[in-house]
């Protein structure tokens, strides 16, 4: 028997959620497979939100990574970046050590690709702000 | 040197009056930035989450900067770096200093103040202790790691659970530094729930609400804080101390409007805000001089301030047209049952625009309440909310044809009713 709290994020209401299953998340995996969205038992919502989130969350959770990389003769040491997509929850750490050692040389624009498919996720690596090029 | 309209601040606020005084017909406006860019706070505020209601969609905040620098930019509208505004008069006289021009004066037809504010610091939290390195406000730090790249230590503590300190417990996270507790005085948090559960759930760091540091130990660098459970009169209670080994101490305590120039030219302040009181144009109590942004009150997200910006503009634009008007009678908003205050304060019926927003924030979390608006006594409007926060702005829209069906409307009341 699976069990979990959540805290909708949906709105500031905040409300507590608990998910249920038969099931148990796979061993070694972090969530249950996609296609058991629809089988979990999610209770606490106040409205559809809640419910939407909470299947999300166990199923195929994802965030946008936000983060600096190292800029080389830049009015600034370095630039924020974003991954231009959603990437998995449990990339984000990978993504991250991924940026850990990449220097680019200025000028940087914004919406610039800085590194392409990071981790194989299918997302870039894109520069949100322009650094000028300094002498 | 003179200028129509003054725009002391070049953040969202600034860049945003600037485009809309701009588009209301007045060309000859100056932005004063002290920074060496436009864009102000948001160049550091590298998460997304930005302009949701504007753009409708998730940018940085560098990107959502960039998207009102961009507007600034295509309209030419001038603006001077690296410059600090020293000292405002009530005649709009404007004293300005940079090492390139030194000290110079702009009369300017008309003034909006767009300066932001800043964080509480540690001599405002009177926590006792020595003074070492590596105590600083979240917004420091995050400066630090941002824009510096420099990490500010790598054991942490956060106090206070503002959205600042939330958005640097990830970042300090992902950064490599061990973020142990974030302490909080109140019994909720001030951030957002969206903030609480990707910064802190999200990497299993505990908020412990009720606690407040009572002790930071170490000489020459932080060694270590104690925190404590607080009481409901938010004192320490003895025997709930607990030590924790670190090097850094992070203050998210609360944001305080920088009103060092409202002062100086005669403004009339609000205790509960900080920031100057100002009608439905925006206007301070001083002719001509407008303000907006969290310089007038602090926001809770960044496409508020733009839009309260963008009718300072405007109103300041209209102003220097000599289309305002002057105010007739100007009708207080009163506050009642939970509003802590309102943005405007007063409403002149003859300057009012025909939907008039009203901004404000509650002193405590409501469940299942209703924002209520009274003139005179009798009800206006009665909106059912499902949860209102502190850490959340809320608003009301007042309707000028419904407002003039009051011959001689003395007041209105903004009310929190519980069921």
């Amino acid at each position: 028997m699976f069990k979990k709290e959540l805290t909708c994020i949906g709105c500031p209401m905040g409300c507590g959620l608990t998910v249920t299953s038969d099931r148990d998340i796979p061993e070694g995996e972090d969530t249950f497979p996609v296609e058991m969205r629809d089988e979990l038992t999610v209770k606490g919502n106040t409205c559809p939100i809640g419910d939407d989130y909470a299947r999300k969350e166990l199923t195929d959770p994802r965030r946008i990574v936000t983060s600096t990389v190292r800029v080389r003769g830049g009015s600034l040491p370095s630039v924020s970046v974003k991954t231009d997509h959603d990437i998995p929850k449990k990339l984000i750490g990978s993504c991250m050590s991924a940026l850990k050692d990449v220097e680019v040389d200025a000028p940087v624009k914004m919406g610039q690709i800085l590194v392409e498919n990071v981790c194989g996720t299918g997302s870039n690596i894109v520069a949100t702000k322009n650094i000028n090029r300094v002498q | 040197m003179k200028t129509d309209i003054a725009i002391i601040g070049g953040g969202p606020a600034g860049l945003a009056a600037a485009a809309a005084a701009h588009d209301a017909g007045v060309k000859d406006i100056l932005i004063i930035e002290r920074d060496n860019e436009l864009g102000g706070i948001l160049n550091q505020c590298v998460h997304n989450g930005f302009g949701l209601h504007t753009f409708k969609e998730e940018l940085t905040g560098p990107e959502y900067a960039g998207r009102y620098v961009d507007m600034v930019k295509e309209r030419n509208i001038p603006y001077v770096l690296k410059t600090m505004a020293m000292d405002i008069s009530s005649d709009r006289v404007i004293t300005l200093m940079s090492r390139e021009k030194g000290i110079y004066t702009v009369e300017a037809g008309a003034i909006v103040l767009a300066m932001g504010c800043r964080e509480r610091s540690r001599g405002a939290l009177n926590i006792p202790g020595y003074r070492p390195a590596g105590i600083y406000s979240a917004g420091t730090a995050q400066r630090y790691v941002n824009m510096e790249g420099r990490m500010p230590g790598k054991e942490v503590v956060i106090l206070g659970s503002g959205d600042i300190g939330l958005i640097m417990a990830r970042r300090m996270t992902l950064e490599g530094a061990h973020v142990q507790v974030v302490a909080e005085l109140m019994p909720f948090s001030g951030g957002l729930k969206r903030n609480i559960v990707q910064c802190l759930d999200d990497f299993g760091i505990p908020l412990k609400l009720s606690h407040t540091v009572v002790d930071i130990q170490g000489k020459d660098r932080v060694e270590g804080v104690t925190i404590a459970q607080v009481d409901e009169k938010m004192k320490p209670i003895p025997g709930t101390e607990e030590h924790y080994d670190c090097d850094t101490l992070l203050l998210s305590c609360g944001l305080i409007p920088e009103n060092e120039l409202s002062k100086s030219a005669g403004i009339k302040l609000d205790p509960v805000t900080k920031g100057p009181v100002v009608d439905e144009s925006l206007e301070t109590q001083v002719e001509g001089i407008f303000a907006c942004g969290n310089v007038l009150h602090v926001h809770d997200l960044v496409d508020f301030v733009s839009q309260e910006a963008s009718v300072a503009g405007e109103k300041a634009a209209e102003f220097v047209q000599g289309r305002l008007g002057t105010p007739v009678k100007e009708v207080g908003i009163s506050c009642k049952g939970g509003v802590r205050y309102t943005v405007p304060a007063s409403i002149d019926l003859g300057r009012m625009a025909d939907k008039q927003v009203v901004r404000f924030r509650v002193g405590q979390v409501f469940k299942n309440a209703r924002i209520v608006t009274y003139a005179d006594g009798e009800q206006l409007s009665s909106v059912k909310k499902r949860i209102m926060a502190p850490g959340e702005m809320e608003q009301v829209i007042l309707k000028k044809d419904v407002l003039q069906q009051h011959g001689d409307l003395q007041n209105i009341t903004v009310a929190i009713e519980t069921e």
